[in-house]
């Protein structure tokens, strides 16, 4: 059973990987647009990434209103 | 098409199409890679059969007040056909605003019933207004079996499919009321009647007609004025299909264009330059040689076009390319915002024609539309048959406000006679945009005289909306203003909002402000935030009643200040 914590560092390390940045700049609480300066779009090509690595599905209105990696993270949680 | 000058309202049209192309495909929800619904005219009349049953049980007659709440799909398009059917008015509201915002929109309008999506209701129905919430009836789509639905139906349980009475509404009748900003302050209630949207309907046709077999390929959502017109009425009054995608996702946008053969598609700028980075990406993936040979190819286009598009040519020379929008696209369609002039000519230069338009929900949806004779990446084209356009107070440079007289301009903002009387001034639109006409009749545009911004989302953002977010900071007063309204460089680019803070006397700006600042910044949609703050050390000048005289107070700080005074957030 995967935690929230470990769901979280996937998600920072595929954000990282996905928009090149070095992981260790990203931390959970971050605000993923201004942190990673990506718009909407961008946010929704990352979501189809998260979909691939934790094999669920997430409609794009799981993003609506979210804006930082933890909170994504527990959504991606809600589907494991 | 159906000829509009007969008909008197959207509801009489769109039974007319219904009845008029029933073996036509007229609508396609697609998710991914699945297709989850595939309806003839026919079936889409059968479908609304059950839900104007629903509607005029429940209460709704002529003139009552119906709102949807939906992602882009079937079950929208179902609905608003329903409501006109009954004779209500539809009031479609973007699903992307915060519940609180929602529930302010359906008071202000007063709707007496909702159409929504099970998900977007759990939120409305968590939020702490919810007790506000006024509509007597509300239908729910696919809500999970379990679900507890707060007193609302289920929209698939609807099953009445006898033939219910067709309800007529006159021309000049409310069809829409469409929310142009999503404030809670001074919601913008555009009144638009059947006739603004017949009449849009028949101007945008002329210059991009639709046919049975035409595909228009609908992301935008269509609670948008250009969506409701180009991918919901227009194809529908020529026999057309519409094919909904309910993901925006740039790769399932690609997939769509060649599985479905799209004719047309409507895009805002962030998606356009998403589809253009993608192109660029692929290109540069090419090895010398094929580089060359693409140039070439691009070049060879570009002069055999010059005049106007010759899709037919282009897509023989530039066969892969158009291969990869599924070979059949004739047109792109952008607005909602600004888009770069090189982003336009890139698909131009590859053959594929972007219709560049600049319009407003207060004037139906369009005002100016690029008629592609010949191509012009620097203007938003000349106004649609129908509309006139003039500038006000021009400039030695000829620049000053677009104003707009058209049957497609708005009634009214609901409940607003103030701010209407503002905007609608002897017959003509002020649509607060600066704009030049050159010597072609096109319409070239050059920033605001409003202070609002437009995001490459296409979303208005007024800074009024915003300044409640920043409240009770540790500072004597704070304002947000449009960067382009303090700094009126006479360019469409660069929009962003700016914090303007006036701390209190003798006390610096510390580290801690700026996190709490920045703090509340985020907790605001990610379109709706600032880009940067500046520090004015003047009291802000106020009218009696302490409101900001904003206009006066932008004039101070263009004065004084430039804009790299802004620190980024």
């Amino acid at each position: 059973m995967t935690t929230l914590d470990q769901t979280t560092e996937e998600v920072l390390r595929l954000a990282a990987e996905h928009f090149k940045v070095p992981r260790a700049e990203l931390n959970p609480a971050d605000d993923f647009f201004t942190k990673l300066g990506i718009n909407s779009l961008q946010a929704l090509d990352l979501l189809t990434r998260l979909e691939q690595h934790f094999r669920i599905e997430l409609p794009d209105y799981e993003l609506q209103g979210v804006s930082d990696f933890r909170t994504l993270a527990k959504r991606i949680q809600s589907r494991l | 098409m159906l000829d509009l000058h007969h008909y008197h309202c959207l509801g009489e049209a769109l039974r007319a199409a219904l009845d008029r192309w029933p073996e036509q495909t007229c609508l396609i929800e697609a998710d991914r890679e699945r297709e989850n619904a595939r309806l003839t005219y026919r079936q889409f009349r059968q479908a609304a059969l059950p839900v104007v049953n629903a509607l005029q049980g429940a209460g709704l007659r002529n003139g009552s007040r119906a709102a949807i709440i939906m992602t882009n799909q079937s079950k929208w398009l179902i609905s608003a056909y329903a409501i006109f059917f009954s004779g209500g008015v539809l009031i479609p509201l973007d699903y992307k605003l915060s519940p609180h915002d929602q529930l302010a929109l359906l008071a202000h309008a007063k709707a007496e019933v909702l159409i929504v999506e099970y998900h977007l209701w759990r939120a409305i129905t968590q939020s702490p207004q919810f007790p506000t919430f006024a509509a007597r009836t509300v239908l729910v789509t696919e809500a999970p079996a379990t679900a507890d639905l707060a007193g609302a139906q289920r929209w698939e349980e609807c099953r009445d499919a006898s033939e219910p009475t067709f309800v007529p509404r006159k021309r000049h009748d409310p069809a829409c009321i469409v929310y142009s900003s999503g404030t809670t302050g001074r919601p913008k209630g555009c009144v638009l009647t059947h006739e603004n949207y017949l009449e849009q309907c028949m101007a945008l046709t002329s210059l991009y007609p639709f046919w049975p077999g035409v595909r228009y390929l609908s992301i935008l959502p269509t609670n948008h004025a250009i969506d409701f017109m180009v991918g919901f009425i227009g194809p529908f009054v020529c026999g057309a299909t519409v094919i909904h995608l309910r993901t925006l996702r740039p790769e399932y946008i690609r997939d769509a264009f060649v599985r479905y053969q799209i004719t047309y598609v409507t895009v805002v700028p962030a998606i356009l330059k998403a589809l253009e980075q993608n192109l660029r990406k692929r290109f540069s993936d090419l090895s010398a040689t094929q580089q060359k040979m693409l140039q070439a190819l691009i070049r060879l286009n570009r002069a055999l076009t010059r005049g106007c598009p010759h899709v037919g040519i282009s897509r023989t020379l530039l066969k892969q390319v158009h291969a990869s929008f599924g070979g059949a696209l004739r047109a792109l369609f952008v607005g909602g915002a600004f888009t770069e002039p090189s982003t336009l000519q890139f698909f131009y230069d590859l053959g594929i024609p972007v219709a560049n338009a600049y319009g407003c929900t207060e004037a139906g949806t369009a005002i100016t539309v690029n008629d592609l004779r010949p191509f012009r990446a620097d203007t938003v084209g000349k106004p649609l048959p129908g509309s006139e356009i003039k500038i006000i107070d021009a400039g030695e440079d000829g620049i000053g406000q677009v104003a707009v007289r058209s049957k497609t301009v708005m009634s009214h903002y609901l409940d607003d006679p103030e701010l209407t009387a503002e905007t609608l001034v002897d017959g003509w639109l002020m649509t607060g945009d600066l704009g030049r006409v050159d010597r072609t009749g096109h319409l070239q545009l050059f920033g605001r005289v409003k202070n609002m911004v437009v995001t490459e989302e296409g979303k208005n953002v007024y800074p009024e909306e915003i300044e409640a977010a920043f409240e009770g900071l540790p500072v004597k007063e704070t304002c947000v203003f449009a960067a382009n309204y303090v700094w009126q460089e006479r360019n469409m680019a660069g929009d962003e909002l700016v914090l303007v803070i006036h701390p209190e006397p003798g006390s610096p700006i510390q580290h801690d402000l700026v996190r709490q600042i920045s703090s509340r910044n985020r907790q605001l949609l990610n379109y709706k935030r600032v880009g940067g703050y500046l520090l004015w050390e003047q009291d802000f000048p106020r009218t009696a009643s302490l409101k900001i005289l904003r206009a006066v107070l932008a004039e101070q700080i263009r004065e004084k200040l430039g804009r790299e005074r802004v620190a980024p957030l």
